[in-house]
């Protein structure tokens, strides 16, 4: 068992925050005892080495894990104001992913038109009146810092985009719904370094509006846009903290190793 | 350079081969690849030359059917009965019921197919689907001459249940057994087409909130249209080339209608029927067959061209 250490600040107000989280498939224990708060309109980074448990923890948020057999959640994910608990029975995982959209590795536009992929969260809600569609998706494109490229071709596939333009669609459908957070696993892990630093930038824009977590391999990444840092290993978190403590004064020696590339 | 250097070399001698030398290995090399090439090439060409030796003798025998007939008289005229007296060539009898008799296969494997595979590829755990999969190919095992007896004495009359004035040779019971016969390829190639849509794309869906069934319609099916199309193409194929369960249930006389409750042959039925009889080579009734399997040919190779199409046209870049 890894003790955890905390720094002495604590994120206020929070929005959401994991108790005692435990998350299992089939045999193998991928998470364990998580405990992590979630601060409101900022951006928490969860880094760690591959298979820490980092995107599964993540997905456990959205409820993403009911989607495959033989899963289950121990703890709770309270969601603020008002302290719901995401796992519990008698919440709608459908509900929890309506307030807690997710953008993922690769960027997945669907195989519609880009007013389609961002118009889809509200269409499934059964919206389906064309000014208030319209209205959404323009506003959606326009937080994902996509509206002034793709204004003249709503029509066009998404497909048709280039990779960043994708995975900045993929935001605007995630955005559409005005979801009360936003979960990011490594969205730029499949963009070039100028699509990146868009994504980045549309980032600190974003935490004005909605409270953002994302899971990163990229350091540099988690120092530029977040606020707090969790780190984790092998399925339990090893510190969380304000991102400059943890990166400048880690208080473990792991998280020192990982951070200054000696392992992981 | 050192002495023992020069004296190792005089010592070991190794032989360099000559340009000429390697010329000669490469001839042979040329040589042994270019009969493999040639048996590989011979090997793919058998099929092709069958398709075109049978596109040949069809056009062939036509040609000797068209000189006697004209061609405005086989594509216009009413009547098919090239056996009687007062002969008369009209193709359009025949095409009605195989397309009658097609139409009502796919209006019975087009739906029922489609949602099964929806159901088999985004419902059904893994295990019912490695039950039920199986148990589908096995459909597709039975003889066709078993599907005609089951159209001619099992559907036929449970339809005269529901329509005690359906004639015991009908269009209806053999679509339907068709539609029957075709589902378990419209089944399997559309869920094949379902399954290889990536779960990015399923997962982006359920993360806005989607239900199942909406993942299933709005993503899974548009993204899997380019496979989905192709299966059903593949069913019409299937379904304007299915000759027993016609021969056996849907009657044999020619009979332009487009009411699937009436008894009609289809282009196959006909080419069976007079198949079966002693007609003189080179005759006129002889003749007419190939006549027919022509139109048969380019129906189903309109088909596979707009299969080919549509796969093209909607083929989805991941």
């Amino acid at each position: 068992m890894i003790e955890t250490a905390y720094t002495q600040d604590w994120p206020k107000p929070l929005k959401a925050e994991s108790r005692n989280l435990s998350f299992s498939y089939g045999l193998g224990l991928a998470i364990k005892n998580l405990s992590v708060p979630i601060a409101e309109y900022q951006v928490t980074a969860l880094i760690g080495p591959s298979g820490c448990g980092k995107s599964t923890f993540l997905r456990c948020f959205n409820r993403m894990h009911d989607l495959y057999p033989g899963t289950r959640y121990e703890g709770e994910i309270l969601l603020y104001p008002d302290s719901r608990n995401l796992l519990a029975r008698d919440v709608d995982p459908i509900e929890v992913r309506m307030r807690l959209a997710m953008v993922f590795q690769k960027p997945n536009p669907f195989p519609k038109s880009i007013y389609e992929n961002v118009a889809y969260g509200l269409k499934v809600r059964g919206i389906t009146d064309r000014r208030v569609l319209d209205e959404k998706v323009e506003l959606a494109l326009r937080s994902a810092a996509l509206w002034e490229e793709v204004k003249d071709r709503l029509p066009a596939e998404g497909t048709s985009l280039s990779g960043g333009q994708q995975q900045r669609l993929c935001i605007a459908r995630a955005l559409a719904t005005d979801p009360e957070m936003l979960l990011l696993d490594e969205p730029t892990s499949a963009l070039d370094p100028i699509a990146t630093a868009s994504i980045e930038e549309l980032l600190l824009d974003l935490k004005q509006r909605v409270t953002i977590m994302i899971v990163t391999h990229n350091m540099q990444q988690a120092a530029r846009v977040s606020e707090w840092t969790a780190f984790m290993y092998l399925g339990e978190l090893v510190e969380f903290g304000l991102t400059k403590q943890v990166f400048t004064n880690p208080s473990k020696k792991q998280t020192e190793d990982y951070i200054t590339g000696r392992f992981g | 350079m050192s002495k023992s250097i020069v004296m190792a070399r005089e010592a070991i001698h190794i032989s360099k081969p000559t340009i000429e030398k390697m010329a000669a290995r490469r001839r042979t090399r040329q040589r042994r690849e270019l009969v493999i090439e040639s048996g590989l090439f011979l090997a793919a060409l058998v099929s092709v030359a069958a398709t075109l030796t049978i596109l040949a003798v069809l056009l062939w025998e036509s040609v000797g059917f068209f000189e006697t007939v004209p061609l405005t008289d086989f594509l216009t005229d009413t009547l098919w009965t090239p056996l009687f007296d007062d002969a008369h060539y009209g193709i359009l009898p025949l095409l009605a019921g195989t397309v009658v008799t097609s139409a009502v296969g796919l209006l019975v494997a087009i739906p029922v197919g489609t949602v099964s595979a929806i159901y088999l590829s985004e419902f059904a755990s893994l295990r019912l689907r490695e039950t039920i999969k199986p148990a589908l190919e096995l459909l597709g095992a039975v003889p066709t001459v078993v599907y005609g007896y089951f159209a001619l004495l099992v559907v036929t009359p449970a339809l005269q249940r529901l329509w005690p004035d359906l004639p015991g040779f009908n269009m209806l019971g053999p679509g339907i057994v068709i539609g029957i016969m075709i589902l378990p390829l419209v089944i399997s190639l559309s869920e094949d087409a379902m399954r290889a849509v990536p779960m990015v794309l399923r997962e982006g869906s359920y993360a806005v909130g989607a239900t199942r069934l909406q993942t299933a319609w709005r993503v899974v099916v548009p993204a899997a249209t380019s496979g989905i199309v192709a299966a059903y193409v593949l069913g019409v194929s299937r379904a304007v080339g299915e000759t027993m369960v016609v021969a056996i249930a849907a009657g044999q006389n020619p009979n332009l209608t487009w009411n699937p409750t009436e008894p009609a042959a289809t282009i196959t039925a006909y080419i069976v029927q007079v198949a079966l009889g002693d007609l003189p080579h080179g005759s006129i009734g002889y003749q007419s067959i190939f006549a027919a399997g022509l139109v048969l040919a380019v129906m189903t190779f309109t088909f596979n061209m707009l299969g080919h199409f549509m796969r093209k046209r909607f083929r989805e870049v991941y």
